[in-house]
């Protein structure tokens, strides 16, 4: 062993590629087994997939970096059950690249807003914080409601997504744009197409208030307004709701 | 170079390594740590065997105590759920005049329904109820729905203009926007209403204009709002003499109403909030009234 040793150790490259191999067993060991087991993943059949104007918002989400302060994981705790609803299920992100969970709440989780609040609240909320909540240290996103959403790209940004596995159809990639329209114009021609492509259930209406353009503003809503509504597995799965139990 | 050679200075023995003639003296790690060490992977073995750990392919040792954070937090909140059941059975049982007669049940209203309305509630309403542009203020009294608990309870179940299939619908019209009336039509209709008592400075406007504007209320408005304009609960259209205004009562913000309607929408809480909460929250906002009956 010692001899052993003392050739290894003096061989640089060698010695560095043995720390690499043996640094990585605890990692390998953790997380690999993960993408086998079955039950790390949930099965949820009704999961669907993000909108083109979803996913836009998603991105707005991104790009203004609402994560660093909001989290979309409710935690197994039951004081995050009994104010956010049901706990987070691996199946719920399924679809969400990257991930947005997050590791610091300045603000509030955000996984279940969907449906909390109104569109206009969300609005008003994001145009200036402080004319809802007083108290909020939130930044104002004002220029979203002035801003036009691009739309020409949205087809690229879903087959890009489907390279990695989200099941996207050419049907969905080739009427993106559309989709996106329509899902702003409740009476517009392109609406229900939407509906078609995306489910019943899919939320068609003018976000911003203003169903004549499509702005950041109507891509964010629709994206917040969508959280935690994606499937009903969350909901089955606590199977008693806080307060119910008798 | 022998391994147990003496170093010369500390007289300690060296490890025998030497690197450009500088040599390593042999100190081992002390007992304590290697003790410490062979605690740790003890533990380690019996956490293996009491807790999921190892990967099988497909599944995992589950552990002997067979413990699942999912299970845990289920079991907690259903432990929350029972060791609260004394008071919310009674909630559950009790009608709403009953609870409100009963002192002590109201106080249990009180501190339940601050927080789940400082959760659920406060977002729109603000904190101490008072609403602001665009969402009723709790603590006046006026209610577009209807003001007994029943009401308020099933207006936090279905919400207004929301997705819930039973929902409230209360939509006015965008009289300006879409062409119903006319621009002169509709500074005379917002005279008109700004004189209904409503804001101090609404006698201000032209009488003419004033009396033309009630011609066009009758023709347009009173569907809805009623003859008196004290508005109709059963299409939550609110009352237009009092000096409560949900928009504002400035000549600006009744003019962008009557131009662009209006649709507030209020969430349903029926999937998120239980009945016992619900019923908790029905009660906490009307004991917020503010001004005597």
């Amino acid at each position: 062993m010692p001899e052993f040793h003392r050739k290894i150790e003096r061989s640089a490259i060698g010695f560095v590629l043995a720390i690499v191999v043996v640094s990585s067993i605890g990692g390998f060991v953790e997380i690999a087994p993960l993408f086998t087991i079955d039950n790390t993943v949930e099965n949820a059949p009704d999961m669907r997939v993000y909108t083109p104007l979803e996913q836009a918002g998603r991105n707005i989400y991104m790009r203004e970096g609402c994560y660093a302060c909001h989290s979309q994981m409710i935690r197994t705790l039951r004081d995050e059950v009994e104010r956010y609803g049901p706990y987070s299920l691996a199946v719920e992100s399924k679809y969400d690249h990257p991930m947005l969970w997050g590791s610091k709440r300045t603000g509030p989780d955000l996984a279940r807003i969907g449906g909390k609040y109104s569109d206009a609240w969300q609005v008003a909320h994001l145009i200036n914080p402080r004319t809802v909540v007083p108290e909020s240290i939130m930044p104002k996103f004002g220029w979203l409601r002035e801003n036009p959403l691009r739309i020409d790209d949205l087809g690229e940004h879903l087959a890009a997504l489907r390279d990695v596995g989200v099941p996207y159809t050419d049907d969905m990639i080739a009427n993106a744009t559309q989709d996106a329209l329509g899902q702003t114009a409740p009476d517009g021609d392109f609406a229900a197409g939407v509906v078609k492509r995306y489910g019943q259930a899919t939320q068609v209406r003018a976000f911003d208030g203003n169903p004549a353009i499509v702005t950041e503003m109507d891509a964010l809503v629709a994206y917040l307004q969508i959280l935690g509504h994606l499937t009903g597995a969350a909901q089955a799965e606590l199977a008693v709701q806080p307060e119910d139990g008798k | 170079m022998e391994i147990g050679e003496r170093d010369p200075v500390t007289g300690q023995v060296t490890t025998g390594h030497e690197w450009n003639g500088i040599k390593e003296l042999y100190t081992p790690i002390p007992r304590i740590v290697f003790f410490f060490l062979a605690t740790t992977i003890l533990f380690a073995v019996c956490y293996w065997v009491l807790m999921p750990a190892w990967p099988l392919g497909r599944t995992y040792t589950k552990g002997l105590l067979g413990i699942d954070q999912k299970t845990s937090v289920d079991r907690l909140v259903k432990d929350a759920t029972l060791e609260r059941s004394d008071w919310t059975h009674k909630i559950d049982q009790m009608d709403f005049a009953a609870i409100q007669a009963d002192p002590s049940m109201m106080k249990i209203v009180g501190e339940t329904g601050h927080t789940l309305f400082g959760d659920n509630c406060a977002a729109c309403h603000g904190t101490k109820a008072t609403g602001g542009p665009g969402f009723p203020n709790l603590t006046a009294g006026i209610w577009l729905w209807g003001g007994d608990p029943k009401t308020i309870f099933e207006t936090l179940r279905v919400g207004i203009n929301s997705t819930h299939p039973d929902t409230r619908t209360s939509q006015m019209l965008a009289f300006g926007r879409d062409g119903v009336i006319e621009s002169k039509q509709l500074a005379d209709v917002v005279a008109y209403v700004r004189s209904l008592g409503g804001t101090a400075d609404g006698l201000d406007a032209d009488p003419q204009s004033i009396a033309a504007g009630q011609d066009v209320f009758k023709q347009n408005c009173i569907a809805c709002h009623g003859d008196d304009a004290k508005g109709k609960r059963d299409v939550g259209a609110p009352d237009l003499t009092d000096s409560n205004w949900i928009y504002g009562g400035d000549l600006q913000s009744v003019t962008a109403t009557v131009y662009g309607g209006r649709q507030g929408t209020m969430p349903h809480w029926e999937q998120r909030l239980s009945a016992t909460q619900r019923k908790i929250l029905a009660l906490y906002v009307l004991s917020l009234r503010k001004v005597p009956q």
